[in-house]
C-alpha cells in the first residue's frame, strides 16, 4: 500500500500530537472531527488509524474521505476494544466534555500502550483573573463558550489532571502546556506550577505504569 | 486456485441460464458438478447446482478489482441492467454503473442469483435430475451459508483469488457477513448495509406470516404446484404484500399516499380498494408473482431466519470475526425497523471486539429498509468514499486523475 500525496498542514496543536506518533502504528482517534488528523497519519506517517466521533455528520465526512471511523462517544465505546490494542490512542480536546473522565482516562491507557491527551487548562492566569475581577465563568480563547451552552461538563486545570494521573497510576511520559495558538511554551515544562499558570491548553503523552 | 477449466465446469456451463419459468436468460451460468458436491449446512451433498450469474466489466491483469455484489431476497443477478422478465431497469442501477460508487470501467462486477433462488440457479423450480420433476419440498432447505459457499465456488470458477469487495443489502448483507466470515482471507472489503448478523423474532415472525399465506393457498399443493400446472399465486401476492409494508417507513408511505382514494371520490362502504395504498400493494402482490416462485420465497425466508452468526461462533459474535484484516463499512438507515440500527451497531461493537477495520454509517432517510435500493447521496458519497479509500490500500486505480 502506499499513501499519496502530501495533505495540507495542520491545525499546530494536531501537528504536535502528529509528531508523538511513531510511523506505522496504530491509531485511535476519538473525536476525530471531519478526520484531518487521521488522513495526515495515514498519508505522512502510514498510521492504521481509525476513529471514533460523536456527529453523524462528522462521521460520514471522514468514511467519504476513506478513513475508518465509527459513529460513538469516549465515555461509552471504549469498552469495546480490547487491552493494547492500539498503539495510540488519541483524545484531543475532548476530555472536559467526557462524562466521565476519570473512566476515559483508565480506558485510554488501556486499551492504547500510549495515550496522548489534550484539553484546555482551567487553571490559566487569565481564567483565573477573569473570575477574580468580574465574578463570571471565564471566556477565554481555550473557552470559547458560555456556561449555559458549553460542552465542556469537566473542566480542569493541568495540576488537577497531573494529580489525576498519579491517582490512575498513569505515568506522563512527556508534558507540553500550550499557547492559544497550540504553541509549546518555550522554557516551561508540562506538568509544573507555571505551565498551570501559563499554558492555554496542555498536550500528555501517557501510559500505564508497570 | 481453479480457474475457468475447472473440472467442475460441466458442458452445461455453455448453456445460458434458465429462469424457473424454463425462460432462456441473458449472462451465464456454471454449473457444480457431481464430482465435487456442494456440502449443504443440513448435510445434504448437492449435485448439480447451477449457479446463473452476471459480469459487468472487466477483471484486471492481476484479478484484483473484483466485486461481488449480493442481491436481497427477491432481487437476482440482473443488477444493472434491465430485467430479462419485467423489463425494469435493474434493481441497483443507483449504485453500479459509469461515475457510480460501483464502476464497471473499474470494477470487474459479479452479481449471481442465490442458491434456491428461482431466475437460473438451483431452487425448488429446478428439475431434480434423478426424478425428472421439479424439486419442490425435495429440495434440502438452503441456508445463508449453502448460498455463500455456491458462491465461493463460483469466484474459484472465475479464477478470483481475492475479492476487492463483497457489497449488500438486507438478506445481500447476511452475505457480505458471511463472506467476512467464512472466507476473511479472501474479502479485501465489505460492505454490509440494512443488515444484521442475524434473523430478529419479529423478523422470523414476518416471514411466517408470508409463508402461511402461501401455503394456505389451495394452488400450492403441498409444495408440488408444478406438477399440477397451476400456481399459488395469491398466497405469493399477499406475502409480498404483507413484506412490502415491512420495507417501508410510516412516513414513507404517508408522503406518498397519505389517506387518498383510489380513482374515486368517496369511500365505498365496501372491500374494493377504496385507499391508493391498498391499490398499490395489490399492484406489488401481483406483479411479483409474474417473476418470482412461492417455493423459492419458502426456501430464500427460511434461509434468512436460520442465519445467527453469532450462534454459529459459540455465542459471540466477535468470534465470526477473529483476526480478520477485512476493511468493513457498516451502513443502516435510521428509519429502517425491519434491520435497525441497533442490529448494525451489534455488529460494529463485535468487530471493535476483535480490533477489526470498521467505518459504520447511519444514513438520515424516511424512506425504510428500502432505502438501500433508493436514490440515497449521501449513501452513496460515503460509499463512494469507502470504496476509493480501499482502493488506494490496495493500490487500484481510483478512478481519479493521478
Amino acid at each position: 500500500m502506499q499513501a499519496p500525496a502530501r495533505t495540507a498542514p495542520l491545525r499546530v496543536d494536531l501537528q504536535l500530537i502528529a509528531d508523538m506518533v511513531v510511523p506505522g502504528s496504530r491509531v485511535l482517534d476519538i473525536g476525530c472531527g471531519d478526520g484531518d488528523l487521521l488522513d495526515f497519519l495515514w498519508r505522512e506517517k502510514q498510521v492504521d488509524g481509525r476513529g471514533i466521533e460523536i456527529s453523524q455528520a462528522g462521521v460520514n465526512a471522514c468514511v467519504t474521505r476513506g478513513l475508518s471511523v465509527i459513529q460513538g462517544n469516549a465515555d461509552t465505546d471504549l469498552a469495546d476494544y480490547p487491552a493494547g490494542i492500539f498503539d495510540y490512542a488519541i483524545l484531543s480536546q475532548t476530555l472536559q466534555a467526557t462524562y466521565n473522565p476519570r473512566h476515559v482516562l483508565s480506558e485510554l491507557v488501556r486499551i492504547g500502550k500510549h495515550a496522548i491527551v489534550s484539553f484546555p487548562n482551567f487553571g490559566h492566569w487569565r481564567v483565573r483573573r477573569h473570575l477574580l475581577t468580574h465574578g463570571r465563568m471565564p471566556v477565554t480563547g481555550a473557552l470559547s463558550h458560555a456556561w449555559f451552552d458549553t460542552p465542556n461538563i469537566h473542566l480542569c486545570t493541568i495540576g488537577d489532571f497531573v494529580e489525576l494521573c498519579g491517582d490512575l497510576g498513569i505515568r506522563i511520559e512527556r508534558g507540553l502546556a500550550l499557547d492559544i495558538g497550540g504553541r509549546p511554551l518555550p522554557g516551561i515544562s508540562g506538568t509544573g506550577w507555571r505551565a498551570n499558570l501559563f499554558g492555554e491548553q496542555g498536550l500528555f503523552l501517557l501510559s500505564k505504569e508497570g | 486456485m481453479a480457474n475457468a477449466t475447472n473440472a467442475e465446469t460441466s458442458p452445461d456451463t455453455l448453456a445460458g441460464p434458465v429462469s424457473a419459468e424454463g425462460r432462456a436468460l441473458p449472462g451465464h451460468s456454471f454449473v457444480i458438478g457431481p464430482d465435487a458436491p456442494l456440502k449443504l449446512e443440513c448435510g445434504v451433498d448437492l449435485a448439480p447446482v447451477t449457479i446463473a450469474y452476471q459480469t459487468y466489466g472487466t477483471l484486471n491483469a492481476d484479478r484484483s478489482n473484483a466485486v461481488l455484489v449480493c442481491h436481497a431476497l427477491t432481487g437476482d443477478q440482473f443488477c444493472a441492467e434491465p430485467h430479462p422478465v419485467t423489463g425494469k431497469e435493474g434493481w441497483w442501477t443507483s449504485m453500479i454503473g459509469p461515475g457510480k460508487p460501483l464502476d464497471p470501467a473499474r470494477h470487474f462486477i459479479i452479481c449471481s442469483n442465490v442458491l434456491g433462488g428461482c431466475m437460473g440457479s438451483t431452487g425448488p423450480a429446478s428439475i431434480d435430475p434423478s426424478t425428472g420433476k421439479a424439486y419442490g419440498l425435495t429440495l434440502p432447505v438452503i441456508t445463508v451459508g449453502d448460498m455463500v459457499r455456491a458462491q465461493a465456488r463460483l469466484i474459484d470458477h472465475l479464477g478470483i483469488d481475492t475479492l476487492f469487495c463483497v457489497i449488500g443489502g438486507s438478506m445481500g448483507a447476511m452475505q457480505v457477513l458471511e463472506w467476512a466470515s467464512s472466507y476473511s482471507e479472501r474479502v479485501f472489503c465489505a460492505i454490509p448495509i440494512a443488515g444484521a448478523a442475524r434473523h430478529s423474532a419479529q423478523n422470523i415472525a414476518f416471514h411466517e406470516v408470508g409463508r402461511q399465506a402461501i401455503i394456505a393457498d389451495p394452488d400450492w399443493r403441498g409444495g408440488d404446484y408444478a406438477s399440477h400446472q397451476v400456481k399459488p399465486v395469491r398466497g405469493l401476492a399477499v406475502a409480498r404484500m404483507a413484506a412490502h409494508i415491512t420495507y417501508l417507513s410510516e412516513p414513507a408511505l404517508h408522503r406518498k399516499f397519505g389517506r387518498n382514494l383510489q380513482d374515486r371520490q368517496a369511500i365505498t362502504y365496501g372491500f374494493d380498494a377504496d385507499f391508493q395504498v391498498e391499490s398499490y400493494l395489490r399492484y406489488q402482490g401481483s406483479s411479483f408473482v409474474d417473476r418470482f416462485d412461492a417455493n423459492s420465497y419458502l426456501y430464500l425466508t427460511r434461509a434468512m431466519d436460520y442465519f445467527d452468526l453469532a450462534y454459529e461462533h459459540g455465542g459471540v459474535l466477535g468470534n465470526a470475526f477473529k483476526n480478520t484484516k477485512t476493511r468493513f463499512c457498516i451502513v443502516s438507515f435510521t428509519s429502517d425497523w425491519l434491520f435497525p440500527t441497533a442490529e448494525s451497531r451489534a455488529v460494529v461493537h463485535a468487530l471493535n471486539a476483535v480490533a477489526a477495520n470498521v467505518s459504520f454509517c447511519e444514513i438520515e432517510s424516511d424512506k425504510g429498509h428500502d432505502a438501500f435500493l433508493l436514490d440515497e447521496p449521501e449513501m452513496f458519497a460515503v460509499l463512494g468514499g469507502f470504496l476509493k479509500g480501499c482502493a488506494e490500500h490496495r493500490g487500484l486505480a481510483t478512478g481519479e486523475p493521478a
